[in-house]
């Protein structure tokens, strides 16, 4: 399953300053799973000890925040889009 | 002169330089400014700031601007208002005010915030301001852009008040309007920054932006005769103005400006958007996110940026929170105007509704101060109530018509005003 994720600023640098870059996996864990191994070091940014998210990490699929679908084990098909965003932002 | 130092990380603490960047690098957690305290502390005093012209300038050494400040002049100040007759009717003996529904220009507590976003997105050099907003900031951010000269793009969910969208394009902002809710319009926005380097006052200058905020308490306190009060209730969104107003509060004594800050801050939210006060009244620290639905659109929030933050803050002080819902904000906007003269929007409508909530709960006590802040206008927000009031009874010139409504609503001049 090849993916497109969008990649955000503070994690360019794993990216060789790309902003958008192709993975596989079937589920947003085993995605950013292959991340890591394309880019090593991503995924230490992204998940903590527990191999949760970080608390200031939001992770879209197709534009769905994945709290809103099945978290990490969200299933991911051929063509999805997955976007990578900081959580700080906003206010009204 | 600034007695700025940098910014830092407030989840692992690394530092970096003072620029456009909001998010740390190495844990994605949020940036915040940092000071000299100690250069502060001897160089302002109670009286200095006393015969400062009344806008939230006065506070500027706490504030993250370089050089004499432009922006803003008639921003901040809003009147503390003691209130007696809303106090009487709950049996609250020091109950006060936060009046931020008269804020100069845009009447909002988001004048604050914007008035620093916007002297910062000048002196970045940047010509085009933005931002991802529910209505208020978005007429704040078009209002300050116009006088500073900038261009201004504002982004918003479908579905905002109407005096909202147009009291922004009315400015000279470009409004976008997304179909999604205000958390679509965030992350959007999040990467609309990132690809084209705008100057997004509440996303790349958060840092800057939400340190704006801290003038809400300076300005309690120094109105108070310079203490906290026992209580303040504060309404939560994104999580900006809480945390900071607890920060303002305890800067106000690192800087040796209060002997004691002692306070309880509390946090309202919306019954149908309150993932905040879901993880309060849970105990956990982990906020699950939630589709809002609600009245209060100023405050529809599924997804809070600073929700860890403010959940921190109202821990740390001993405070607490609760919600209200659609009716009980439209009531508790009915009772501000009709006691205290002062129409919110249902922000503060929210806030008022919790207030009263924890008054009942006796976590608020009859002889302590409480602070209720209001922190947007209802002129702004008219539809939320329109249907909820009595409409006007119209009659023909004529006097007999007069009197024939006159014993048709009670004979008695008396009866007459009470239909108000």
């Amino acid at each position: 399953m090849a993916v497109k994720v969008r990649v955000p600023t503070p994690l360019r640098r794993f990216t060789a300053g790309v902003d958008e870059v192709t993975a596989d996996g079937d589920s947003i864990k085993a995605v950013l799973d292959d991340l890591d191994r394309r880019h090593p070091g991503m995924r230490e940014r992204l998940l903590d000890d527990n191999g949760e998210l970080r608390r200031f990490v939001n992770v879209y699929l197709n534009g769905d925040d994945i709290r809103f679908l099945n978290q990490l084990s969200s299933k991911v098909k051929d063509g999805d889009d997955i976007s990578i965003v900081p959580a700080i932002a906003g206010g009204r | 002169m600034s007695y700025v130092t940098n910014l830092k990380c407030r989840e692992c603490g690394q530092e970096y330089p003072i620029s456009p960047l909001h998010v740390c690098e190495t844990c994605f957690g949020p940036l915040e400014v940092g000071y000299d305290y100690a250069k502060i502390r001897a160089a302002i005093s109670r009286a200095i700031i006393e015969r400062r012209p009344h806008n939230l300038w006065r506070y500027r050494e706490l504030l993250p601007v370089e050089g004499e400040p432009q922006i803003g002049p008639y921003s901040g100040f809003t009147p503390l208002l003691k209130a007696e007759r809303l106090g009487a009717e709950l049996g609250i003996k020091k109950l006060y005010i936060k009046d931020d529904t008269v804020n100069h220009p845009t009447l909002s507590y988001k004048d604050r915030v914007v008035s620093v976003a916007i002297s910062k997105a000048r002196e970045f050099g940047f010509t085009t301001v933005s931002c991802a907003s529910t209505g208020n900031l978005a007429t704040a951010v078009a209002a300050h852009a116009a006088r500073a000269g900038l261009n201004c793009v504002i982004f918003m969910p479908e579905g905002v008040e109407t005096g909202k969208v147009v009291g922004s394009t009315i400015y000279g902002a470009r409004v976008i309007t997304i179909r999604g809710n205000y958390d679509d319009v965030n992350r959007l926005c999040s990467e609309i920054a990132d690809k084209y380097g705008w100057a997004f006052v509440n996303i790349n200058l958060r840092p800057y932006y939400t340190e704006g905020a801290k003038t809400f308490g300076f300005e309690v306190a120094e109105q108070l005769g310079w203490r906290t009060p026992d209580h303040i209730v504060v309404p939560t969104a994104g999580g900006t103005i809480l945390p900071k107003v607890a920060k303002g509060f305890k800067e106000f004594k690192e800087v040796g400006l209060l002997r004691e800050s002692e306070f309880k801050i509390h946090c309202a939210q919306a019954a149908g958007s309150a993932p905040v006060i879901h993880a309060l009244h849970k105990g956990t620290d982990l906020i699950t996110p939630v589709k809002p639905d609600t009245i209060a659109k100023s405050i529809a929030i599924g997804n809070p940026a600073d929700g860890y933050y403010v959940l921190k803050a109202v821990r740390e002080s001993g405070g607490w929170g609760d919600v209200a819902t659609d009716p009980e904000i439209i009531d508790a906007i009915k009772l501000l105007a009709a006691t205290e003269g002062i129409f919110a929007e249902p922000a503060g409508g929210t806030t008022l509704a919790v207030t009263i909530k924890l008054i009942a709960q006796k976590r608020i006590k009859p002889d302590e101060s409480v602070v209720v802040s209001i922190t947007g206008n209802g002129y702004k927000t008219v539809e939320a109530v329109a249907q909820s009031i009595e409409q006007p009874f119209i009659i023909e010139a004529r006097l007999r018509e007069f009197d024939a409504l006159y014993e048709r609503l009670g004979g008695t001049r008396r009866a007459l005003a009470g239909a108000a």
